[in-house]
């Protein structure tokens, strides 16, 4: 019964609990024992919150008997990225500064959470600041791909694809500023949605670079991610880039699963070279699944993405630069004195807080940005990738003339082993080699699975790219692929997951 | 556009309010030079005629009734502080006081 209740999707555990099939407290109670039984081998969370979570349940139960109308995912616990503020449990963003930190208010979408009665399980781990694309830059110590432990699970959000991998719990909030929802969903099997820049209100989440950061849906199915995308998108006063204006019909797009007719541009740019011959092979045959669904395929070229990866890593190290200047030791977080000085100034205490407090990414990134943005080099860097962004906003428009959608692999290659690539930057930065171009852009994305390479075994991940406020049409094409790939594959592409040991201290069953 | 020494790591890092060690400074020195080789291509394409773009859609300044709304207690504010005394955030001294 309670693995039941941990496989099914969040809108069949919505069904049920509406149903009074089960209640709220099963349903939370069968994710705290799933992430006390594998969690200790994937370590997806940071922190759980059984008891919070708990309350939550029985007080949704309790209204439920009561016969109050509640929301349709109301008893649906989720996890929640340690990016987003949530009051009175610890928020880190994966980092030493923020250690023990808790704060005293709730990020926007944690509230619409609470206000639609979802307990909340935990705070997902992440590459610190979301600086990554392995989960290995959090000071905590990396996540695990539940298909493979040695793998990385992707990052910045692998805490929030690796719990919903593991069954852990059934949906999960993530950020995405160059990739960290997308990317993590491809390299686990799992669905995750990046809404258009100001869907999503970016209030309480530890900032990164204000211009690309959006919050979006983690879950294993279209369907799921469409209705939390519902629940935490629209207009909030409080985040001055929030779009006034109703959240897209995005549920209804993810039931209605329908592609006849649509355009979908296949982008010249991202794929081919480069790309893992597997990667390659699944999203050739889910453009054929499309196409077999009534769908009309036209390749389009977007010239300027060539240069989008060395836009973002001088726009993203500016604006985190600046962001990450609020880690003073001042406020909050990790005050450190420096050795050997009497009296230090707060100067000298900044210094060696900010040493102490962030790793080896973080300070790198902050560097760049500094550079990039000091005066006699603000031309030639920032001005001049501000340019770019113009020219890849310029492709998009010229590409969505000719398609109402655009298709790649979400990522150059499946998972890679942990390790692997921490000492080199820039092969890691190339994992977001397809997903930066819509945070320039501030056009909406989703990776959904489309199979596995057969070289490796590992998932794949096919990317759909949608007009800014258009994000519907990205629920509308992901349902009906994933329609057509489950029919194609007897079941969900997760079923295929090697099984987790489990223990009663999950902690003994790394191997 | 010229290479980035380690003394020009040290500066920026300065500027950046952060005390790294020699040996950060010489691993650093190194990936900058690097990373920012790689960046620097932004200029090939980055023509006179383009404009640049600061934001992914056009941004209008947003302001609210000036009106009183809930907003944290004194102690709320305080609860993440390092230090504090008389309801105040309690800081390291500013200026130099030889």
């Amino acid at each position: 019964m309670t693995s039941d209740i941990t496989r099914a999707s969040a809108a069949e555990l919505a069904d049920r609990l509406y149903r009074k099939e089960i209640s709220a407290v099963e349903a939370t109670q069968a994710h705290l024992d799933r992430i006390a039984a594998v969690d200790g081998s994937v370590h997806a969370f940071l922190h759980v919150d059984a008891e919070g979570a708990l309350a939550t349940a029985r007080d949704i139960d309790r209204r439920r008997a009561a016969g109050e109308d509640l929301h349709i995912l109301a008893g649906v616990p989720i996890a929640v990225k340690d990016i987003a503020t949530t009051k009175g449990l610890p928020t880190t963003a994966g980092s030493r500064i923020l250690e023990g930190w808790i704060p005293p208010y709730d990020a926007t979408i944690v509230a619409k959470l609470k206000d639609a009665g979802m307990p909340i399980l935990g705070k997902t781990n992440m590459d610190e600041f979301a600086m990554g694309s392995s989960t290995e830059h959090s000071a905590y110590g990396p996540s695990h791909n539940p298909w493979d432990l040695e793998r990385i699970p992707g990052g910045s959000g692998g805490g929030s694809s690796a719990a919903v991998a593991s069954y852990q719990a059934p949906l999960a909030i993530g950020t995405d500023t160059g990739g960290s929802i997308r990317q993590p969903a491809a390299v686990t099997g799992t669905v995750g949605c990046k809404p258009t820049y100001g869907g999503v209100s970016r209030y309480g989440l530890i900032a990164l670079a204000s211009s690309l950061d959006q919050a979006g849906p983690v879950s294993r199915t279209v369907l799921d991610a469409a209705l939390l995308h519902s629940v935490i998108g629209g207009y909030d006063p409080m985040d001055s880039t929030s779009i006034d204006a109703p959240v897209p019909p995005v549920v209804e797009a993810a039931r209605r699963a329908d592609v006849k007719g649509m355009r979908i541009g296949v982008v010249k740019e991202l794929g081919g070279e480069g790309y893992q011959q597997g990667v390659r092979a699944r999203f050739e045959e889910s453009v054929q699944l499309l196409v077999d669904a009534g769908a009309e395929v036209v390749e389009v070229s977007c010239p300027s993405f060539e240069y989008a990866l060395a836009t973002y890593y001088l726009i993203l190290p500016a604006e985190a630069s600046s962001n990450l200047a609020r880690f003073d030791a001042m406020r909050y977080g990790l005050r450190v004195l420096p050795e050997g000085v009497d009296d230090p100034s707060a100067e000298q205490v900044m210094a060696a807080s900010r040493d102490a407090g962030f790793g080896d990414e973080v300070k790198r990134r902050i560097i760049l940005g500094t550079y990039a943005l000091s005066s006699g080099y603000y031309d030639a860097y920032y001005g001049s990738a501000q340019k770019v962004r113009t020219l890849i906003q310029r492709d998009f428009s010229a590409a969505f003339e000719k398609a109402d959608v655009l298709v790649s692999p979400t990522t150059p290659t499946t998972a890679f082993k942990i390790g692997e690539k921490i000492h080199d930057p820039l092969a890691m930065y190339l994992n977001d080699i397809a997903t930066i171009p819509a945070n320039l852009a501030g056009i909406p994305g989703m990776s959904l699975p489309s199979g596995l390479a057969d070289e490796d075994g590992l998932p794949v991940g096919i990317q759909i790219l949608a007009p800014a406020t258009k994000d519907e049409r990205l629920y509308g094409v992901g349902a009906a692929l994933e329609a057509a790939l489950v029919a194609r594959w007897g079941g969900p592409l997760l079923a295929k997951a090697p099984e987790l040991l489990t223990t009663a201290n999950g902690r003994e069953a790394r191997s | 556009m010229s290479a980035i020494s380690r003394d020009d790591v040290a500066h920026l890092a300065m500027l950046a309010r952060i005390d790294l060690s020699d040996a950060e400074l010489d691993k650093m020195a190194g990936e900058l030079a690097i990373i920012l080789e790689s960046v620097a291509r932004v200029n090939e394409a980055a023509t006179d005629d383009v404009p640049p773009t600061s934001h992914p859609l056009p941004l209008a300044n947003v302001t609210r009734p000036d009106v009183v709304r809930p907003s944290l207690t004194a102690d709320e504010a305080l609860s993440g502080a390092p230090a504090s005394e008389q309801q105040r955030f309690s800081v390291p001294r500013i200026l130099d006081e030889d």
